[in-house]
């Protein structure tokens, strides 16, 4: 069974075309280049085409199901309606699948449970990922606010930490929060 | 009412949504008491799935789509229920400046006959040339930009099936492949036209309405069930919206609605194109302009009032390109999308829609879909 993945993401693709060949589909093709998406996919004539849902060309897609000299046909994934979990599922984890008519519901399932999987899988990476941006730059500013104070105030390390923490438990806020008020007011001050 | 009913509505950024940003925007829905949650979309098949699946209440769209879901064509039959209209006309047809010089070779192409003729030999001379045919962009199979393409090109003489390409793009992408000399001329929703011709690189051509006089362009759609099990719901969503659209129209308003769609969570492109789409006054190239009051209708002359002869126009359409085979029972329930019932009960009016002209061909005026379609010299018959 040939499988094309339509995403613009090179790393969610590779991502989502790992579990697919990890779970025995070795005709997995990956099509990252939208213009002339349709002659991509006529090249392949994939059985199965998986595209993520924040991807405009899903439109371009759907002109297959009109184009009569296309040799197959391939249906939404919507084309038996008796499973509606699991495509409330895809389309909540952001992915839709179109299937060649003819392919078997079970086989259909286990591709589309995949791929909520691994979508969900690779949005959680994201989330990581900018959690750990994040925090990477508060740490930074907390040291910067820090080296402010110990040079202002002639602290040490340790005690200009504690001051910044003093103030934020009086003040009910975040270490952070108290760390950009040192920041502005030391710029203020230059 | 006890607290807000929540309703969320997908749309994709279009001025022709105005009806709907403004009605959220200016708080008519809410004094109806809806607590409306618009949703920002990237494709009509996303919205059509998340219609469906109950991810959304309504839903901005294509009128011809809604028509399609109904009657399960390329897809799976979800039954819609369209109880109000957002829009009448609003597209283009632009082309390369390349193309533009060979259509207005032999003299203007001003018209829709003579740029459909001016086209047809430009068609032939490929084909003697045996050079690759022409390739025309549009946005969906089941929209008022394919039927506006092809009924333009076929008063040409011209097959659309056999005599050039037409594909399905991103409208963003439109106008980069016309850059790149891979698309020769497109049909799109403002403002991708006049993105074109900013850029240099494209000439509109001709406004839709040039084409076809008050074709039903995109309506609030809602899954047929839930219309009619929560019928108060729709009677308020329709009021809300009536009154958007009133407000779109105010000439007075035409500012400030102009800064509403501009914003990023709305269309989000400069208000001066949104001010231009809304009051029909476009940059054709680099010189010329041309006004029509009629290029995009929101609400007026009872614009919104759905009436089922635009569903029979739009199933005749279907029928002509060969995307349906025609039973009355097909027929009946094309009818049966768009709601005049839904919209009279809310805002009362029993105004009929005017039939739906064009430029040339036979008149869409209540005659059988036999004798319609076999009055085309191209195209399906029944």
């Amino acid at each position: 069974m040939k499988i094309a993945i339509v995403d613009e993401s090179p790393i969610r693709s590779l991502i989502l075309e790992e579990g697919l060949r990890e779970a025995g589909f070795a005709q997995v093709e990956r099509i990252g280049e939208m213009h002339n998406l349709l002659k991509h996919i006529y090249a392949i004539d994939p059985d199965v085409i998986l595209i993520d849902l924040e991807n405009p060309s899903r439109d371009t897609l759907e002109q297959m199901f009109q184009v009569s000299r296309a040799v197959r046909r391939p249906i939404a994934m919507f084309v038996d309606q008796s499973d509606t979990a699991s495509i409330q599922a895809s389309v909540d984890a952001g992915v839709s699948a179109y299937i060649v008519d003819g392919l078997k519901k079970e086989r259909i399932k286990s591709i589309l449970d995949l791929c909520v999987s691994r979508f969900k899988a690779f949005s959680k990476l994201q989330d990581d990922l900018d959690r750990a941006k994040s925090d990477l730059e508060e740490r930074k500013t907390i040291e910067r606010a820090k080296g402010i104070l110990m040079k202002a105030k002639k602290l040490s390390e340790e005690d200009a930490y504690k001051l910044m923490r003093g103030a934020a438990m009086r003040e009910n806020k975040k270490i952070i929060e108290i760390a950009r008020s040192v920041i502005t007011a030391a710029e203020m001050f230059k | 009412m006890t607290g807000d009913a929540q309703v969320k509505i997908g749309f994709i950024p279009l001025v022709d949504a105005a009806a709907l940003f403004i009605a959220a925007h200016k708080g008519f829905a809410s004094a109806e008491g809806l607590d409306v949650e618009l949703i920002r979309e990237v494709s009509w098949a996303n919205i059509r799935d998340k219609l469906a699946i109950g991810r959304f209440d309504a839903a901005h769209l294509l009128a011809p789509m809604a028509v399609a879901s109904t009657l399960g064509l390329a897809h799976v039959r979800v039954p819609l229920a369209a109880p109000i209209n957002l829009a009448m006309n609003g597209n283009a047809i632009a082309v390369s400046t390349a193309l533009y010089a060979e259509l207005t070779a032999d003299g203007e192409a001003g018209d829709p006959a003579q740029s459909a003729r001016a086209l047809a030999k430009v068609v032939a001379r490929r084909q003697a040339e045996r050079r690759e045919p022409l390739t025309f962009g549009m946005t969906f199979p089941f929209s008022t930009h394919n039927y506006q393409l092809r009924y333009w090109m076929a008063e040409g003489g011209i097959d659309p099936d056999q005599d050039l390409r037409l594909i399905v793009l991103p409208p963003p992408y439109m106008v980069e492949n016309l850059a790149r000399g891979q698309l020769d001329g497109f049909c799109v929703g403002a403002p991708w036209s006049s993105v074109a011709v900013d850029a240099g690189i494209g000439v509109i051509l001709h406004f839709g309405c040039e084409i076809f006089d008050r074709a039903p362009e995109k309506v609030l759609a809602l899954r047929e069930s839930f219309a009619d099990d929560d019928p108060n719901l729709v009677a308020t969503l329709i009021r809300a919206l009536d009154r958007g659209a009133a407000f779109v129209d105010d000439p007075q308003n035409l500012n400030e609605v102009s800064h509403i769609l501009s914003r990023p969570e709305y269309v989000g492109v400069e208000a001066e194109i949104i001010r231009r789409v809304l009051t029909g006054h476009l940059r054709l190239d680099g010189r010329n302009e041309r006004e029509d009051a009629n290029y995009l209708i929101i609400g007026k002359d009872g614009a919104m009032r759905p009436d089922p002869r635009q569903a029979e126009w739009i199933y005749a359409q279907m029928l002509r390109w060969g995307q349906t085979r025609h039973s009355p029972a097909m027929a009946d329930r094309a009818k049966s999308v768009l709601r005049s019932d839904l919209y009279e009960a809310a805002v009362g009016g029993s105004h009929h829609q005017r039939e739906i002209g064009a430029f040339a061909g036979p008149a869409f005026d209540g005659r059988s879909y036999e004798d319609y379609l076999s009055a085309f010299a191209i195209g399906q018959r029944l």
